[in-house]
């Protein structure tokens, strides 16, 4: 069978099972349309959980660009899964026993103020927002580079299948097809890396394989320290960025994963406060599966790459080199005429250019693996993408026919009345999503890490506080929110974006790059609230109880 | 359930988040960041220690610590008749 027809025949069937599946679990209240009416299993919520977290960026994208920085990668690594530990143990149990539907709900209940709820809402959309545009990219290119349609014909196939289930099913459609979507993506993201892993090392686990020798019997990570030696490169193993950076940023994507409204909602989906537990743990082992390969792909791909291209004639390329060239995502260019492909650091004498997105992507074409592995990669890619877009894309329906209509604007909206809302919310939420798609504004790449950054500032305290800390009032929790989120959207848009006077490298403040500023940001939110806090009068009887009773899980029958 | 005992309840939840969270901050900021060069002298297998717990170390104990986490917590629902 050709390469076309398997991916054709792959995303064919994978797409038909995920609206099977939205057919199945259509949602009939508000309560199935929030959060799956709270009777998801903890299993299938970890599956879900991990399908929502685990985007287009982290199936393509991470592998790709920790092997071209090496141990600075472990931000990633760490950041994106030390957050669950977070979640688990200081957010999701008392999130759930506090049993509404959003996290804007909590908000505003918890600091007895519809002021707190808008400020949740507005970052809760900010954040959605930017997330989902690079979400509708991806499907789009994935689309492009394996079916070779148009990547705005690829938005758009996107937009179609996500507004079918995610408006139809709401939380509970997007719960299942998840569930779906993580048994696709890892197996489509394990495959190739255990062929690879066996090629390379003898050792079917990846985890393991890096970490072992090579058919040389010199182990794989010293002669890959060793290469990068050679070519200029800084040593694989150590990293260049500041240790303090690397501690800033790794604390800003842990806060952040744990402050994230599309995160935090879907333990808002189990039965009780024990299974609220449980699928934090499911949700992180998924998770991990992913994030533990992930750095063994980056090495075994970095060392294919060098030693396939370093030195080598142009002419002799293998074939999947002239493939990816034909993309523009690499490119060769002989500067010193002499045929060979030099592959170094420095830039005046570097012939090759690569996209690091095409070392996961590429990876099954370069180990020459089976068609059939290709086309399930590109099922896969698409299957991270879509479930984070349609998860994000229910916070953002739910915040507006929720937090704002419901609670607000027209409290006395009708059960069905809100479930139009919810959809119609939704609807536009998929064609603005898809229309950043198409055109994306040039900044989505820095507005992701933004959007930890903001949620690290904004949430993360007033939830943690809310709970932990029985004294906090509204004065407190709002001031700390509103510092937090200025004080990070000045310094992202400080140095990304090169407003209010721009700056350098050299300008950041102690050091510290806008990536890992949520984590300073974050403090200063404490700071604040608590020091507003003591200003002003305790919280009312009624919310001291309210948190004694969310600390405490109900007694089940 | 009275206040005294739910008092009692969430100090000893205090004290679990406090140790396992000292366990969570310790294999990844310290191990990985903060004593990495100490920790890469030493290798296991192929990997030097510290870039071993910043690359995937870290990531099985942050796992463990969950599920830990979970045990403990359905034990202290037990005991204060919470299951």
């Amino acid at each position: 069978m050709t390469l076309q027809l398997w991916i054709w025949l792959m995303i064919g069937l994978t797409f038909s099972l995920y609206i099977g599946i939205a057919i199945w679990s259509k949602a009939g209240s508000t309560k199935e349309f929030y959060v799956a009416g709270s009777g998801v299993s903890p299993l299938a919520n970890g599956m879900a959980t991990a399908a929502d977290w685990m985007s287009a960026a982290s199936f393509i994208s991470m592998a790709g660009l920790i092997s071209f920085i090496g141990y600075d990668g472990s931000v990633y690594l760490m950041g994106w899964t030390g957050g669950y530990v977070l979640l688990a143990l200081l957010l999701a149990p008392y999130l759930r026993k506090f049993g509404k539907f959003t996290v804007p709900d909590f908000i505003g209940d918890r600091y007895y103020s519809d002021t707190a709820r808008v400020v949740a809402v507005f970052c809760a959309l900010i954040i959605s927002f930017t997330y989902v545009a690079g979400q509708m990219r991806g499907v789009g290119l994935v689309f492009s580079r394996y079916l070779e349609v148009d990547i705005n014909t690829g938005v758009v196939i996107g937009m179609a299948i996500v507004l079918f289930y995610a408006v139809l099913g709401g939380m509970k459609g997007i719960t299942y097809t998840q569930v779906a979507q993580y048994c696709v993506l890892i197996f489509a993201f394990m495959v190739p890396a255990i062929f690879i892993s066996i090629q390379m090392t003898g050792n079917p686990i990846p985890q393991l394989g890096f970490g072992s020798q090579g058919s040389d019997g010199i182990y794989l990570l010293d002669k890959l320290d060793g290469l990068s030696r050679d070519l200029g490169f800084h040593e694989y193993t150590t990293g260049e960025k500041s240790k303090l950076d690397v501690f800033f940023i790794t604390a800003a994507l842990m806060v952040g994963t744990a402050g994230l409204p599309h995160v935090i909602v879907r333990f808002f989906t189990v039965k009780k406060v024990s299974d609220a537990r449980k699928s934090a743990g499911w949700a992180l082992l998924f998770i991990a599966i992913l994030y533990t390969t992930a750095p063994a792909i980056a090495v075994f791909a970095r060392t294919n790459l060098i030693e396939t291209v370093s030195e080598k004639k142009y002419d002799d390329m293998p074939v999947w080199f002239e493939n990816w060239e034909k993309t523009g995502l690499l490119t060769f260019t002989d500067k010193n005429k002499d045929g060979v492909i030099q592959y170094v650091a420095d830039p005046q004498i570097n012939e090759l250019t690569i996209d690091r997105d095409i070392m996961v992507m590429a990876n099954p074409e370069i180990a020459e693996l089976p068609n059939w592995v290709i086309a399930l990669l590109a099922a896969g890619a698409l299957a991270a993408a879509l479930s984070t877009a349609a998860g994000l894309l229910l916070v953002i329906s739910s915040s507006i026919s929720h937090d704002l209509i419901k609670k607000i604007i027209k409290p006395d909206v009708s059960e069905k009345g809100e479930l139009i809302a919810a959809r119609v919310s939704a609807f536009f939420a998929v064609l603005l999503a898809g229309y950043f798609g198409i055109n994306p504004p040039g900044f989505v790449a820095a507005v992701v890490a933004l959007a930890f950054g903001l949620a690290a500032a904004s949430f993360f305290p007033a939830i943690v506080m809310g709970i932990f800390y029985k004294r906090m009032n509204k004065e407190g929790a709002i001031s700390g929110m509103v510092t937090g989120l200025l004080l990070m959207l000045f310094y992202m848009t400080k140095f990304k974006f090169g407003w209010f006077g721009g700056g350098t490298e050299a300008d950041w403040w102690f050091g510290i790059s806008p990536e890992g500023f949520g984590t300073f940001a974050m403090l200063v939110n404490f700071v604040v609230s608590l020091s507003v806090c003591h200003l002003n009068a305790k919280p009312p009887q009624e919310i001291q109880e309210l948190v004694e009773n969310i600390r405490i899980p109900t007694i089940e029958n | 359930m009275n206040k005294k005992l739910a008092e009692k309840y969430w100090k000893e939840n205090i004290k679990y988040l406090i140790i396992l969270l000292s366990i969570w901050f310790t294999v990844s900021f310290g191990f990985g960041i903060l004593l990495i060069e100490e920790l890469n002298q030493f290798k296991i297998g192929g990997f030097k220690l510290g870039f071993w717990f910043a690359q995937q170390g870290s990531i099985y104990v942050f796992v463990i610590l969950i599920f830990i986490y979970i045990i403990l917590m359905n034990r202290l629902d037990k005991k204060y008749n919470l299951k």
